[in-house]
């Protein structure tokens, strides 16, 4: 049960759409910085295959400019 | 919104979450998330929003604290205070959480053969009345003393020196306020006549330089720093960091000056010799505005009992300052200091440059330094002689730390030698507080007894017998702890401390009374920019907790003095802060109505005609200068600021052979002051567990020195085993370390030196001589 969080930089003026899009996918929570154009992403997966399945998706998406990974617990199942 | 952190799973993403907001915060610095606030707000609730000041730091952002049934359940940045504009640090969005720690004090404890007994509290408030009434007829008045705290409230403090001063008759009341802005009150007095800054935080939207002279004010005052940043991204504004220590806000800056620790005396006076030399000297705002003086020099350091000092102004005129200055040259300064010629030069046309708006801040790093008057004279200097001065985007700004540093601790006074209104010494302030109290003038002692430092001494002495502590944790707080625990802990001393939380004071007390949390009672707070705030009770506190300042009040009724206290349980806020108000009366210092208060997301002092005075001393802002003067510096009799003659000077003690590295302490951003509070709040207590010890790489590697190894750091006082911190949190100067305040399990103060300003008597945490070794 990874938990991970990243720091998500968006493509100059693309702050929202990234937002929007790492909004619609659901194990995805989104903090954006209110005075600067960086996003707070945490990451709630079941599994680590699952996780590295979600990376790929957000790299994909075209305002992402850089996704840098800061922190990541397992924690037990609940 | 705690709710959710009640499961592992919600609490680890709480944690990983933080982690990355303080990433963001080390690339950015001065970053906020805005939303964090929002985020644990339960849905559907129907909440009740109350404003207030934040309990925390001396920005004095404004808060709205969701309530339902009775609890607070969120936090959020208030959008109509001008001061934060909705937005919070990470310590603001979550103030409210220590409330719910496990080891809150709830009831009374009165310590009974070793051991503490829960107590009634209005048998132990009649224990602590009793015991003072004993001590002041066994030994005298002057053996029995109060030390409160820049985060009382204003009725808090009011009530405090009503009762020693105005009640009892004695000045033994000092506060924690003396360990971190005495030496800004001595500077603006000795300069002005008048405390607190002449302008406000407006001046950062106007300004195109900031230059912060020993002031971490990313971490210290992050709300400000981000609106700072702002300006730079907006507007091109220039961050210039003047430091002993690279830090998140040198990072942040625009360009970053390191110095020697001490010097900063002499860059600045090397400043002052640039801006004569060149011609940048404001000459018809000097002529008409300041006058000139010189002190004693060699003051010394404070470090034995009973230390006195007074200093002799003297007039002097420009040509003798000037011939002064020569010793200050650029060449000769950048020898000692360690700043280039270049840099030092680099300052001067800053402040030199006519077309520049400059808005000079600090904070500790020039407050709690054994020259911390004369720093603060040396700063006020270079603004008055370019009259870079009361413009909105020019001036010095003198940064407070506590909540109500300045609106209790100065304004109120609960320094020994002051008055809410003037000083004890004055017999005209010693009329008019007698008048308002009620009370024959002659009951007010004229003579100020002890300062923070002396006070505790004098408990180690055996010659205070009683002290009561309220909103604060000196030993943990003081320098030389390794003395001044000992000291309180014996049996001379009766100790009373009241608290929310234990801490290592209430350790040693004999009674320990549970006070109200912020937002358990109503209150008022005055900030770094002038601005008094108001705020209702929010939430019932537990058990028998009671605000401080009813508690002093039923302590006076039970002493005797009753008739001077005579404010109802329920309206005692609204009736003290009217009463204090009078002492204020008039276009210098008027406060604000309660009803505005109210109403308003605070208001600045000299509030006139209804409307808040944002620049004073500037005939454009403020109705109090006189007539046809453009400037009137009115604190002083002639109206003119003084421009004072003040040397380098050496530290108290500096590294040599033995002990061969400076030891400088302060803060981190996830704590406020002495950890107690913070601690309690899991998120930021684990965003930041335990202290450190911060090395410059190049030192750590010719020590063999790892990141993590456990380090002891030796003074002449004692030690203190931590962690090595290297090119983490910040980055000290070669041959210097820095430890942070925040942990009672590490006490870095046990190693500090109790030296202080002669003038303010403000110690110096920053400078002091260590060895370091593997533990
Ligand atoms: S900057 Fe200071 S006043 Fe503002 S939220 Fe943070 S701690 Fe509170």
């Amino acid at each position: 049960m990874p938990i991970k969080s990243y720091l998500a930089h968006p493509h100059d003026g693309k702050k929202q759409h990234l937002i929007n899009a790492l909004s619609e996918i659901k194990e995805c929570e989104v903090m954006p910085a209110t005075n600067q154009d960086v996003l707070v992403v945490v990451t709630d997966t079941l599994d680590d295959a699952s996780e590295d399945l979600l990376q790929v998706k957000i790299e994909k998406i075209d305002s992402l400019k850089l996704l840098a990974m800061v922190s990541g617990f397992n924690s037990p199942k609940i | 919104m705690y709710n959710s952190l009640s499961t592992r799973r919600s609490f680890i993403k709480k944690m990983a979450q933080l982690s990355a907001m303080t990433a963001a915060a080390s690339m950015f610095p001065g970053i906020l998330f805005a939303s964090e606030q929002e985020e644990g707000i339960p849905n559907g609730a129907n909440l009740d929003w109350k404003k207030g000041p934040c309990r925390f730091c001396g920005v004095g952002c404004g808060i709205l604290v969701g309530t339902e049934q009775g609890k607070a359940v969120a936090v959020k940045g208030d959008p109509n205070s001008s001061v934060n504009k909705g937005l919070l640090c990470v310590k603001g969005y979550h103030q409210t959480m220590c409330i719910q720690s496990k080891d809150r004090l709830t009831h009374a404890l009165v310590k009974k053969n070793g051991k503490y007994v829960q107590t009634p509290i209005n048998e132990a408030l009649d224990i602590v009345a009793n015991k003072m009434k004993e001590t002041i007829a066994a030994h005298g008045k002057d053996s029995v003393a109060m030390y409160t705290s820049g985060q009382s409230t204003i009725p808090e403090g009011y009530v405090a020196s009503k009762l020693m001063k105005g009640a009892i008759g004695t000045n033994n009341l000092d506060c924690n306020a003396r360990l971190c802005m005495a030496s800004a009150v001595a500077g603006f007095l000795t300069t002005f006549g008048a405390d607190e800054p002449m302008g406000c935080y407006e001046d950062i939207d106007h300004a195109d330089y900031f230059i912060t002279w020993g002031n971490n004010m990313a971490e210290m005052h992050p709300v400000l720093f981000s609106r700072m940043l702002e300006q730079k991204t907006r507007r091109g504004a220039k961050i210039i960091d003047f430091a002993t220590r690279t830090s998140r806000s040198s990072t942040a800056s625009n360009k970053s000056i390191l110095f020697e620790p001490q010097t900063d005396l002499a860059v600045a006076n090397a400043i002052c010799y640039e801006i004569i030399n060149n011609g940048w000297i404001n000459k018809s705002f000097v002529e008409k505005h300041c006058n000139f003086s010189k002190g004693l020099t060699n003051i010394g350091y404070g470090t034995e009992d009973k230390f006195k000092f007074k200093d002799k102004p003297e007039k002097i005129d420009f040509a003798a300052y000037k011939e002064f200055l020569e010793d200050y040259t650029p060449e000769k300064v950048a020898q000692y200091s360690k700043v280039s010629v270049k840099d030092i030069k680099y300052l001067a046309s800053i402040y030199g440059d006519p077309n520049k708006k400059v808005v000079s801040y600090w904070c500790m790093g020039m407050n709690q330094h054994t020259r911390g008057t004369w720093m603060n004279n040396l700063v006020y200097n270079i603004h008055l002689l370019t009259g870079k001065i009361s413009q909105p985007g020019n001036g010095p700004f003198s940064l407070t730390g506590q909540p109500s540093a300045c609106g209790t601790a100065r304004e109120v006074g609960t320094f020994t030698h002051k008055l809410p209104k003037g000083v004890v010494m004055n017999p005209k302030h010693r009329e008019l507080a007698a008048k308002i109290w009620k009370v024959p003038v002659e009951r007010i002692p004229a003579k100020p007894t002890y300062h923070a430092t002396e006070m505790f001494r004098a408990i180690d002495r055996g010659d205070i017998k009683f002290i009561w502590t309220q909103v604060t944790n000196p030993l943990v707080s003081l320098p030389k702890t390794s003395r001044y625990r000992p000291g309180m802990e014996k049996e001379s001393c009766f100790v009373v401390v009241s608290d929310v939380f234990p801490t290592p004071t209430s350790d040693v007390a004999d009674v320990i009374l549970p006070a109200s949390w912020h937002i358990e009672k109503s209150g008022l707070y005055g900030n770094s920019e002038r601005r008094t705030q108001h705020w209702d009770k929010m939430v019932e506190g537990p058990g028998e907790t009671t605000p401080d300042a009813w508690m002093t009040i039923e302590v006076a009724k039970r002493m005797g003095y009753g008739d001077l206290f005579p404010y109802s349980e329920e309206n005692h806020v609204e009736e003290i802060y009217n009463e204090y108000r009078q002492f204020h009366e008039g276009a210098k210092h008027g406060m604000a109505p309660l009803e505005v208060l109210k109403k308003e997301s605070g208001a600045i002092w000299p509030y006139v005609n209804g409307k808040s005075t944002q620049w004073r001393f500037n005939a454009k802002y403020d109705p109090a200068c006189a007539e046809g003067k453009d400037f009137d510096f009115y604190g002083k009799p002639d109206g003119k600021a003084v421009i004072w003659q003040r040397p380098y000077e050496p530290a108290a003690e500096s590294p040599d052979n033995e002990y061969p590295f400076w030891l400088n302490t302060g803060r981190v951003i996830e704590h406020w002051h002495t950890g107690s509070m913070t601690r309690r709040i899991p998120v930021l207590h684990k965003a930041m567990p335990e202290a450190y010890v911060e090395f410059h790489p190049e030192d750590a590697k010719a020590l063999g020195i790892r990141n993590g190894e456990n380090i002891r750091v030796t003074s002449r006082r004692g030690s203190c085993v931590l962690p090595a911190s290297i090119n983490e949190r910040g980055l000290p100067t070669k041959g210097q370390v820095f430890v942070p305040f925040f942990d009672e399990n590490m006490m870095i103060n046990d190693v500090t030196l109790d030296a202080f300003c002669p003038i303010s008597k403000e110690p110096d945490y920053k400078k002091c001589a260590v060895k370091v070794e593997k533990a």
